[in-house]
């Protein structure tokens, strides 16, 4: 009876092993002539693909295979599970910071890129991004950063007019040397009643701030959570709770279709806006908007939001022409050309100055001078650190914010709440 | 022995079970290996940078303890209710509708199985849209009325009214179907001996059709509890895409908190652990129903 049992287990095992033979696929990526091929694992845009090719016209032994997952959502479980296995990461992953923070915690999964020269790079970015993919101790580099989310104010200079407010983007820069400024413009914009809020929702209020205070967050360089006792934190908070106190908050919930459609109807008049958030607002605002939306200073000094690595696994079969693409990609002309191709602004001081970039004007945005504006908030910048669960404890006071915004708490029940919520997230 | 003995032996007492294995080889890659590793990775420690070893039921009693956990418990259960019970009323109201000779029925009987057709993208704009706080249509006729804007999303009732809304607009078509199918085999005679007794519609329904189709009733019972243990993407459009439910997790249910452990912290032992309860839960609530369903049965015998 069990034999019986057994052969046919067998047989049905190997049918099912002919079906799985097919998902397979030869990995190694060097060919009998002995070009070796690299994989290159990016989400969103990068920005590469002109890239690519002068590389491996430089470089003829070489080949690139550009493999990109649309949304960092989908690729961040997928990285996971190549890390996991051991296998399918290739040789250069992009790193997005939120997820470069956490694997900072164990950095063996990826190549010390100071092996392979990478030391003499220093001076290729900005301190402090460079600093954010180093070890503590200095001894090995995860990552090389590619581009940073500069930060300005967009706003819609026809809600200004309708305000009484000053249209001209020096001018309305100037209206918000700080933020406490920026508030009391807010509250002459929310007097003049044009029907539109001050801005979209106080959640990016509130990081902008915080991003500012400089050094630490959430977390100490030890990763001791220092929430409840860091003063720039609940200074952040108390300023953001008096701009909802002050009514200029339009509620939104980032990326539902009201906030989208709040920027080609208008329901609020500026919005923090990273680089990258000019794409959205052509894109959610269209052609027919365009010369409405303007791009003045951020309130406050500087603040970066965001921004990506590239890494080598150290499962890579060719980690040395790995980390020399990764090295080329995040070179200064690498970087420009990336901002060229997806405005994707770079992280290099060398790169922030090249015409391509400081000069660079948008059409769209009454042709402001986005290259000089977003240069000067990446050098203004104070950096800051903020330890592997950072993002479920900026959720925590997110969501606070949310509900005081709603009404549903007031401001010191919320603040204990985030306080208790940011405690269990990191307390695990 | 020879050759062709054996094959003939093989043939004999194997082959049924060649032709019976694609099933029992596709659970246990699909079905079973998910379960079971599952429960391994619940034992663990195990997030972003890894597996972090073996750390026995901490998972279990941390979950035990999460007040997160507990909230997204009580929103599965009262959106469970909310969505269940008027669902199956209504499906059962449509089927007997449906089950009367009626000008254009094709029509109406495809119409009623549009909402799960219906692509999940389109759903999440058109209750977008209706659920709005500034510009909702359910709003806009409240304010005809004199009642000032709802903001949907802020308070429990208000989410779990619209959710549920969702559910119900999308699965009551689907069970009217399964009735009307069970109706359907009733046989006339039956209709036409009450009628002769004097026995009006209302009466017809209550003492004919519903007894007789009670299998049909358990079942899609049993089915709408363990679609609403599980339910997770009408609170997920509702909430456009927010994994927590709300500000204060005010629809978060045991799906959406198991995600959010799972693929948005990135806590995979944890994640793991809030599955099997979710699992256990099911079984439970599935047991429960099962033992009141043989109750009814046997009560009418």
């Amino acid at each position: 009876m069990s034999a019986k049992w057994w052969a046919a287990v067998a047989v049905s095992v190997a049918g099912g092993l002919v079906a799985v033979a097919g998902c397979g696929g030869s990995a190694g990526g060097e060919a009998a002539d002995g070009t070796i091929t690299l994989t290159v694992k990016t989400f969103s845009q990068f920005g590469y693909e002109d890239l690519y090719k002068e590389y491996e016209a430089s470089h003829p032994g070489i080949k690139i295979k550009a493999d990109n997952i649309a949304k960092l959502g989908d690729y961040t479980p997928k990285l996971q599970q190549w890390l996991t296995a051991g296998t399918g990461a290739g040789d250069v992953v992009a790193l997005e910071e939120g997820i470069l923070v956490k694997l900072m915690a164990k950095p063996d999964q990826f190549a010390n890129l100071l092996d392979y020269g990478a030391g003499s790079l220093k001076g290729n970015f900005l301190e402090w991004k460079w600093n954010q993919a180093l070890s503590t101790d200095g001894s090995k580099l995860v990552g090389l950063g590619t581009d940073i989310g500069a930060q300005g104010m967009c706003f819609r200079s026809d809600l200004f007019a309708k305000a009484g407010l000053p249209t001209d983007r020096e001018k309305v820069g100037a209206l918000w040397p700080t933020w406490d400024e920026y508030l009391a413009t807010g509250k002459k914009f929310s007097a003049a009643n044009t029907g539109a809020s001050f801005y979209d929702t106080s959640g990016s209020i509130y990081q902008n701030i915080l991003m500012q205070q400089g050094d630490t967050t959430y977390f100490d360089r030890s990763n001791k959570l220092i929430v409840d006792t860091n003063p720039g934190v609940r200074k952040a908070w108390d300023q953001t709770v008096q701009m909802v106190d002050a009514g200029l908050s339009g509620k939104l919930q980032m990326w539902s279709p009201a906030w989208n459609a709040g920027f080609k109807k208008g329901t609020f008049a500026t919005i923090p806006c990273p680089a990258w958030m000019l794409g959205i607002i052509k894109d959610q605002a269209g052609p027919e908007n365009a010369g409405k939306w303007d791009v003045a200073r951020v309130p406050g000094e500087g603040a970066v939001r965001g921004g990506s690595f590239l890494a080598v696994p150290s499962q890579s079969k060719h980690p040395k022409e790995a980390a020399e693409l990764a090295k080329f990609l995040t070179s200064p002309e690498g970087q420009t050309a990336a901002f060229k191709a997806k405005n994707n602004f770079p992280s290099a001081p060398q790169a922030l100055d090249d015409p391509a970039v400081a000069g660079a004007k948008d059409e769209y945005f009454n042709n402001a001078p986005v290259g000089k504006i977003f240069g000067k908030s990446a050098k203004e910048l104070k950096p800051v650190y903020l330890g592997p669960e950072n993002q479920q404890v900026g959720d925590a006071i997110g969501d606070a914010l949310t509900a005081l915004e709603q009404g549903k708490l007031k401001s010191e029940e919320a603040w204990t709440k985030a306080l208790a919520d940011a405690q269990r997230a990191a307390g695990k | 022995m020879t050759r062709p003995s054996r094959w003939n032996r093989f043939d004999l007492h194997g082959s049924p079970y060649v032709f019976i294995a694609p099933f029992f080889l596709l659970f246990a890659a699909f079905g079973l290996f998910p379960l079971l590793y599952t429960a391994w990775v619940s034992l663990r420690s195990w997030d972003l940078t890894g597996d972090a070893g073996f750390v026995g039921l901490d998972n279990y009693s941390r979950l035990l303890g999460d007040p997160d956990f507990w909230n997204a418990l009580v929103n599965t259960l009262g959106l469970l209710v909310l969505a269940t019970i008027p669902q199956l009323l209504l499906a059962l109201i449509v089927a007997a509708m449906l089950n009367r000779p009626l000008r254009a029925l094709l029509l109406f009987r495809l119409g009623v199985l549009a909402p799960i057709v219906t692509s999940v993208a389109a759903v999440a704009i058109v209750f977008g849209q209706l659920y709005g706080r500034d510009a909702g249509l359910v709003n806009g006729l409240l304010g005809l009325v004199g009642v000032d804007p709802i903001d949907w999303q802020a308070s429990k009732t208000s989410s779990w009214i619209a959710v549920s809304s969702m559910v119900n607009w999308r699965w009551m078509g689907y069970n009217a179907l399964i009735y009307l199918a069970a109706m359907q085999a009733i046989p006339r005679d039956l209709y036409e001996a009450a009628q002769i007794d004097g026995a009006g519609a209302i009466r017809q329904f209550r003492n004919i059709t519903v007894p007789l189709i009670r299998p049909a009733l358990i079942f899609t019972v049993v089915m709408s509890i363990i679609g609403g243990m599980q339910l997770f993407t009408e609170p997920l459009l509702f909430g456009q895409g927010d994994v927590s439910g709300g500000s204060l997790r005010q629809f978060q249910t045991i799906a959406m908190y198991m995600f959010e452990q799972s693929f948005q912290n990135f806590d995979y032992g944890y994640g793991s652990a809030v599955a099997w309860m979710i699992f256990l839960l099911t079984v439970i609530v599935g047991v429960i129903n099962l033992l009141i369903g043989r109750r009814l049965r046997g009560g009418t015998q």
